[in-house]
């Protein structure tokens, strides 16, 4: 009881925020392509949120995060295409599911690759990222729902600002949680000394699972609501690039630091459109050469990216 | 009663012996003292005692139960704690943290009870707290609690691994040339600290050590390794005036002790 | 049986550029730990430079070999100058964030109007190609040049690594920088000489790849560079034997893959190789566990 009050306490601006955005989107106020695009931002977040825990936290380089991502679309939205109809609560469920996947596959995935050292699970994951997006191309041959190569068409447009906002809210709630304890602790040892860590007693294969796990059922709850975004699912959305796209997002905010991610995580989006919005058209490629060089200019300024530890007042822990 | 005890342990690294079987025991509540000059494979002792190399032959056992092959976090739970000679602190936490982090073995909550911040979560953080602050007081850290553990000077760092390593509640606690770098002074005040803690927390402290005034000055028993072998055991003073000690650290080097 | 032995030579041809590219790879992450991902985007440059080379100004091969040399190995000096050196004692991800923004700017930046287009475009072959057929299995002049090419390109490398001042002086830095500068190495310039000479590898590369696969495109770099740098890991990174090893690898399993099973799982049996391997030798085929001393 005491831990729902709790709960309710911390989503309370995330519910300001959604009362905000639907009386801006329905009041005309807000073009719905930009109410859109600041649903994608807070789904991004979920997922760069989930990438910090497995590398800003727990120390582990993966490149794959994008695949988890696509588990988590193509899983919910096969659930809910197949069995859901509209029903919101079968939405939940669908998303749940999607994350429950992708974090059943993290799990097989870390068992024998969290072994490795850590250029070597950076390639690894790169790897299973490459694989995935084969897999995906071709699940068409076994599951013809799922479209493959040609795109997963007919999902319902279920994310609304509400689920976008709170889901965003409970991911952070969890995430901070998490990271200000023990358990969180633990992991964080293991990112700074692990073999000291596990002098201490920590079960550093254990925490290093777990962090992942966590990490990528992150990614695959953010996966289920881009599905039901945008409503159309495509393997390229789940390539290597985008891993990169996360990856950076984690490391221009901070790592190890969950305000950075969600001022990147928005500032990234925000920024890639805007610049589609102000580019004179004829130069919106230009964008693609801009980013680049502002993402060159920011670490060679500031390699350890925007946030160092301090976090909002909201994030910060609550065990001094 | 025997607390710790090594028999006929070996360890090879590619072409490199770095263990050639060596046996030591431990009993309960000593100060002993393992010294020898560089490379004799001291710290390759401590590396096998606690885990982190599976000896190629021999075995150890805690209280009679054997712990060979046993990753360090088990080993750790059964009671024993170390510090490293080039100081393994988490560099980007802080003090707290960094001793907090070794109570968790111990801590009351699960992460569910973390992830929905139940009862159980804050009364373990407080117990958590109140343990680490009574440690850090002890080892006069507590004002820096907050400080990063990279942040502080060379010899605080070294006193925050030693609580680090106490905070896990250990039976046994293995020092690695905790003096290193120390001026004299420090070593006086260092050589008090260790026998205060031994007392305190009715601890077993096996020590590597190159500076032979801590080692005569607190140990009760030394034992003297070179090249991966056991070459001498006794008291102080019996291994100081033992030939192949003084062969090993002179004929090998003449700045044999610091 | 001819059909196999056909497709083996089809994937060295492959494998052999694969091998061209991984040698930069491994190059300079042995020697600053670095994952350049813009190395791909050398390649590229190079088939765009082999392409202007032979379209535009009509040189003869070996010029368009020296002016691919030349132009990518001053951009790799280049990108070392600029955007690696200074973060050379930041944390490591930064440097690597910053790989890939050079990759991205070098891919997007050509791939303006002005500059080479974004378009795809066909490489010139100022030549026939002619084959032989040797037992029922068909050998082109291209894989020849091919394989020439590469091997002559190995046996330098092995030579100027294992047998010149500068080798030696590549493979000190390689295993402690700071002592081998404090033996009189010049760091920074041995550093700069290996990208420029990694880079050149590539350039070769993306020539020959214009000859054997006529289509350049400004993104033509990313697969490739990706999957040579996986032959890189697979065959231990930092061993130059090991990157030629995997590279060779790595082309065979997508030739075989794309011949016995279906081209769509080409990338994919590839990786899986990969993760295989890393899973019982992690440090690759060839390569070295460097162990930590605690």
């Amino acid at each position: 009881m005491r831990a729902l009050l709790h709960l309710a306490r911390f989503l309370t601006p995330f519910a300001a925020a959604t009362a905000a955005g639907w009386g801006l989107s329905t009041g005309g106020v807000v073009n719905p392509y930009w109410v859109q695009i600041f649903q994608l931002a807070c789904i991004m977040a979920v997922s760069a949120l989930g990438l910090n825990v497995i590398y800003g936290f727990t120390g582990l380089f993966s490149l794959g995060h994008a695949a988890f991502y696509g588990i988590g679309a193509y899983t919910a939205a096969f659930l809910m295409k197949s069995y859901g109809g509209e029903s919101q609560l079968f939405f939940l469920a669908s998303l749940l599911a999607g994350g429950g996947c992708a974090a059943l596959i993290a799990w097989l995935v870390g068992l024998p690759t969290l072994r490795l050292t850590s250029d070597y699970l950076g390639i690894a994951t790169l790897g299973f990222g490459v694989i995935m997006k084969v897999f995906f191309d071709n699940a068409d041959s076994f599951l013809p729902q799922l479209g493959g190569a040609r795109g997963m068409t007919g999902i319902a447009k279920m994310t609304t600002v509400a689920w976008a906002v709170m889901f965003l809210g409970v991911s952070l709630y969890l995430a901070r949680n998490l990271i200000h304890s023990s358990h969180g602790r633990a992991l964080v040892s293991i990112r700074e000394d692990e073999i000291a860590a596990g002098i201490v007693g920590i079960n550093t294969f254990r925490y290093k699972m777990a962090g992942f796990v966590v990490g990528c059922s992150f990614a695959g709850l953010a996966g289920g609501l881009y599905a039901h975004l945008y409503a159309f699912l495509h393997p390229s959305n789940f390539d290597f690039f985008k891993s990169v796209d996360v990856l950076m997002i984690v490391v221009l905010g901070g790592l190890g630091n969950m305000s950075g991610t969600l001022v990147a995580s928005f500032g990234w989006i925000f920024l890639l459109e805007g610049l589609r919005v102000i580019l004179p058209p004829g130069y919106i490629e230009l964008r693609w050469v801009l980013i680049p060089v502002l993402l060159i200019v920011t670490m060679l300024l500031r390699p350890q990216g925007l946030f160092g530890i301090r976090e909002f007042p909201l994030l910060r822990g609550d065990t001094e | 009663m025997i607390l710790l005890e090594a028999l006929g342990l070996a360890k090879y690294f590619g072409g490199i012996t770095a263990l050639n079987g060596v046996d030591l025991h431990l009993r309960e509540g000593e100060l002993v003292g393992l010294i020898g000059p560089n490379g004799s494979g001291k710290t390759t002792v401590f590396n096998v005692i606690t885990g982190i190399y599976r000896p190629d032959h021999g075995s150890v056992a805690v209280e009679g139960k054997s712990i060979t092959g046993l990753p360090p976090h088990r080993i750790s739970r059964l009671g024993i704690a170390r510090t490293f000679q080039n100081i393994r602190l988490f560099r980007n936490l802080s003090v707290m943290d960094n001793v907090r982090t070794a109570y968790h073995p111990h801590v009351r909550y699960g992460p569910v009870s973390a992830l929905c911040r139940a009862r159980r979560f804050f009364e373990g953080e407080r117990e958590i707290r109140e343990k680490v602050m009574g440690l850090l007081a002890i080892f006069s850290l507590q004002e820096r609690r907050g400080e990063l553990a990279k942040h502080l000077p060379y010899g605080d760092q070294r006193r925050l691994e030693i609580a680090r390593a106490l905070a896990s509640e250990p039976k046994l606690l293995l020092l690695d040339e905790p003096a290193a770098g120390m001026n004299p002074s420090e070593v006086g005040k260092l050589m008090e600290f260790i026998q205060e803690i031994r007392e305190r927390y009715r601890l077993t402290v096996l020590l590597i050590e190159h500076q032979m005034r801590l080692v005569m000055g607190i140990c009760e028993r030394v034992i003297v390794m070179d090249f991966g072998e056991v070459i001498a055991r006794g008291t102080p003073l019996e291994v100081r005036n033992d030939p192949r000690v003084i062969e090993a650290y002179l004929g090998r080097n003449a700045s044999g002790g610091k | 049986m001819e059909v196999f032995l056909q497709q083996v030579i089809n994937g060295l041809q492959i494998g052999f550029v694969y091998a061209l590219i991984a040698l930069g790879y491994t190059m300079v992450y042995g020697i600053v730990r670095l994952i350049n991902f813009a190395h791909g985007d050398v390649f590229m440059v190079g088939a765009f430079i082999g392409l202007y080379a032979i379209e535009r100004f009509h040189l003869p091969l070996a010029a368009v070999f020296l002016l691919a040399v030349l132009g990518c190995s001053l951009l790799g000096i280049a990108m070392e100058r600029v955007a690696y050196r200074p973060l050379r004692m930041a944390p490591k991800i930064a440097s690597l964030i910053t790989a890939i923004g050079v990759s991205l700017f070098l891919e997007y930046f050509t791939a303006l109007r002005q500059v080479f287009g974004p378009n795809f475009y066909s490489f010139p072959r100022p030549f026939a190609v002619t084959s032989w057929e040797v037992r029922g299995i068909v050998l082109t002049n291209i894989q020849a040049i091919i394989f020439f090419v590469t091997l002559a390109c190995l046996g330098l490398l092995q030579f100027i690594v294992y047998r010149t001042r500068l080798g030696r002086a590549m493979r000190a830095v390689s295993y402690d920088h700071v002592t081998a500068g404090l033996m009189g190495v010049n760091v920074d310039l041995v550093i700069s000489i290996t990208f420029g000479l990694g880079a050149a590898l590539a350039g070769i590369g993306g020539v020959l790849y214009g000859f054997a696969y006529p289509q350049v495109n400004t993104f033509m770099g990313v697969m490739p560079g990706l999957k040579a740098f996986t032959a890189a890991v697979l065959g231990g990174i930092g061993s130059i034997p090991g990157a030629a090893l995997g590279a060779l690898i790595m082309g065979q399993s997508e030739t075989l893959t794309s011949a016995y099973l279906s081209s769509t799982y080409r990338d994919g049996i590839a990786f899986l190789i990969l993760i295989l391997v890393l899973l019982l030798r992690p440090s690759g085929i060839l390569g070295t566990a460097r162990t930590e001393k605690v």
